[in-house]
């Protein structure tokens, strides 16, 4: 026990005061998270453009709660220049421009755009006969249309870079950590002094587990903490917290491909190439830096072999779709038999020597 | 006396080349026991089959009577064994290291620390071993491979590379070691080294264990020529001849050398004639020992 306390602040603190090693497990993914978070902060829900021409009472006079709900899905910008209001829908810069003459309200589409223009149409059509209803004295309609983006909120960019880029630094961190600690163990003879001394080999892996777990959620705080700044926005879902055991699941799944590749690689250089080689495809394949619902099917299907996509489609489920901790289960399960397999591959393959 | 260790006909081979060649040895507990070869005489395989971390080809090594081969956790708390490469973990302090390794043995860190007096490392405790020189990082191992209070220490070339200040600082130290009673077992390819610390040595040379024995008796069973050198000039060649019977003579212009087996009278014939200018006497060493057992210059 003393000797798993002892390894473990031992490589602890080697990890915490080498800066190369906490830059590209702490700093370089932020980086990341901070480039792009900032770059998209804007995309996600993308609201419909609209000019409205002149007055337009029937949007004016909407209640409050109404208006706000029209501004989830409609952008809505005045002007009084009508050619030029006009030439915008024409060339594809505003989906529609709204024109209400006297009882009439008179929407100017282009063909060209023709699903932007149908939601415009839409919305619109169901404000009139709303107008109608009141107009009629019907104050509770039998039946009324809300438009609302199914995501709300969820689909900014924020919301899945941050599960997926932490799931990314979490499958680097430990990757790497467990590939050049094995590689430099044995190149410093340190591993073979571990040999010599009355220390289990259990007591040797647990304390790099240990390790990295703590280096996780190192990682994880320091990513949620950037992302709920407001200026990144990052909206947690009730039981974000769900996410631990996935992630725990996750760094053990890596920390076996980082042993594997510490058992195959006989330098450091060596070990860190092949530990990128493993992780960055990976990162692309798997959606951790884009989602992968527009990804062609074999992508998809590829992406399904590899643990970062079901660490970070996890994390996504928890962290901000508000899904249930039990939804991680079955991907639990899956980063565990991974594990079992690959530290099986990498206890073959161990040396504790170079010779 | 008990023996510490027991090897009997020991052989590992790489490929062809046969770095143990059937070696035996025994060495009892409290000696200071060296084996003593040039670089590539497979001093170090030797000692890492001792150590339990090499397997041998054929051939048996028993350590307290037990097995060091598979790793026997009953045996590795009576061992410490300094590594040729110092093995630290990276970043740590001289402090981090060593309370590191006791704790591996459950040694508490205030016993720990009293090590770092012990080889004078005190003032670099706080310093980290990248930043300690090559005859503090060799202190610092062998402290760290003895601060769990080993009956039997190996020291694999412990001053290699060190200057000839800070290999004498660590000779101290490791006579200590041997004072209190531990077994000490050391590779080294400086015959001097040898004969001033071993109570008995063994000297290899391609993977075989040529001669045996304590330095002093080594040296005397060589029955080798005294030479004594005095200055060129004061004496010629043909004079020093007649001084004594059996005297081989040798001027290189800096120096006249007299080979004898009889030093005595050849000294008071040197100093009756007021010849003593620039003396020096030297017996034979381990490197005439080494040279008349191969047949070759000691070539470290």
């Amino acid at each position: 026990m003393t000797g798993f306390v002892s390894l473990s602040a031992a490589m602890a603190r080697g990890f915490f005061r080498d800066r190369t090693a906490m830059f590209f497990t702490i700093l370089f993914p932020l980086m990341f998270l901070v480039l792009f978070g900032g770059l998209f902060k804007d995309s996600g829900a993308s609201k419909t453009d609209v000019l409205q021409i002149g007055s337009v009472p029937v949007l004016e006079q909407l209640p409050a709660e109404a208006a706000a709900g029209i501004g989830q899905v409609l952008a809505v910008e005045r002007t009084d220049d009508r050619a030029d209001a006009l030439e915008q829908v024409r060339k594809g810069d505003k989906a529609a421009a709204l024109e209400q003459v006297g009882g009439e309200l008179i929407v100017h589409y282009s063909a060209a755009d023709q699903v932007k223009s149908a939601t415009v149409q839409g919305i619109l059509e169901s404000l009139v006969q709303e107008a109608n209803l009141a107009a009629a004295g019907v104050t509770t309609p039998a039946l009324k249309l809300s438009a609302k983006p199914v995501e709300d909120e969820s689909l900014k960019a924020i919301q899945y870079m941050t599960p997926g880029l932490l799931g990314w630094a979490i499958a680097t961190g430990a990757t790497f950590g467990a590939a050049l600690t094995l590689v430099t163990w044995r190149q410093k003879k340190i591993l073979r002094r571990l040999r010599l001394s009355p220390v289990p080999v259990t007591s040797i892996i647990s304390a790099r587990v240990s390790v990295s777990i703590v280096i996780a959620l190192v990682q994880s705080a320091i990513f949620i903490g950037v992302a709920l700044l407001p200026y990144f926005g990052l909206q947690l879902a009730d039981q974000w917290w769900g996410f631990i055991p996935i992630m725990i699941a996750g760094t053990l799944a890596f920390l076996s491909i980082g042993l594997l590749a510490g058992a195959v690689a006989k330098t450091a250089e060596a070990a860190s190439a092949i530990a990128n080689l493993i992780t960055l495809p990976m990162a692309f394949l798997s959606g951790a830096f884009f989602p992968l619902e527009g990804a062609p099917e074999w992508l998809r299907t590829v992406s399904e072999f590899l643990p970062l996509k079901h660490l970070v489609s996890s994390m996504q489920d928890v962290m901000v779709r508000g899904e249930a901790f039990s939804v991680t289960l079955p991907d639990i399960g899956i980063l565990l038999g991974f594990t079992v397999v690959l530290s099986a591959a990498a206890a073959a393959l161990f040396r504790w020597d170079d010779a | 006396m008990s023996s510490a260790i027991k090897v009997e006909e020991l052989r590992k081979s790489y490929g062809e080349l046969r770095a143990v060649d059937g070696i035996s040895f025994e060495v009892q507990a409290g000696e200071f026991f060296g084996i003593l070869g040039p670089n590539g005489a497979g001093k170090t395989t030797t000692l890492e089959m001792v150590e339990g971390l090499r397997q041998p080809d054929s051939g048996t090594v028993s350590l307290f009577g037990e097995s060091p081969w598979p790793r026997n956790p009953r045996l590795l708390p009576r061992i410490g064994v300094q590594l040729q490469a110092s093995a630290f973990f990276e970043r740590l302090t001289a402090r981090e290291q060593i309370r590191t390794f006791a704790s591996l043995y459950g040694v508490p860190a205030r016993k720990a620390d009293e090590w770092l007096g012990v080889v004078g490392l005190e003032d670099m405790a706080d310093k980290r071993n990248e930043d300690l020189s090559g005859g503090q990082q060799q202190r610092l191992s062998i402290a760290c491979a003895l601060a769990h209070g080993p009956d039997l220490v190996f020291l694999d070339e412990p001053t290699s590379g060190l200057d000839p200040q800070a290999r004498r600082n660590l000779w101290d130290v490791l006579r200590d070691i041997n004072s209190q009673g531990r077994t000490v077992v050391l590779t080294t390819h400086y015959l001097d080294e040898a004969e001033s610390l071993c109570d008995r040595v063994a000297i290899m040379d391609h993977g075989r264990i040529l001669e045996s024995g304590p330095p002093a008796s080594l040296v005397r069973d060589l029955d080798a020529p005294t030479r004594i050198s005095i200055e060129s000039g004061v004496l010629t060649a043909d004079a020093a001849r007649t001084l004594a019977d059996g005297v081989e003579v040798s001027d290189d212009g800096v120096s006249l050398t007299l080979a004898t087996r009889t030093p005595a009278p050849v000294l008071s014939a040197l100093a009756e004639r007021d010849a003593l200018r620039g003396l020096s006497v030297r017996g034979a060493t381990l490197e005439d020992v080494f040279l008349h057992l191969t047949g070759r210059e000691y070539r470290a």
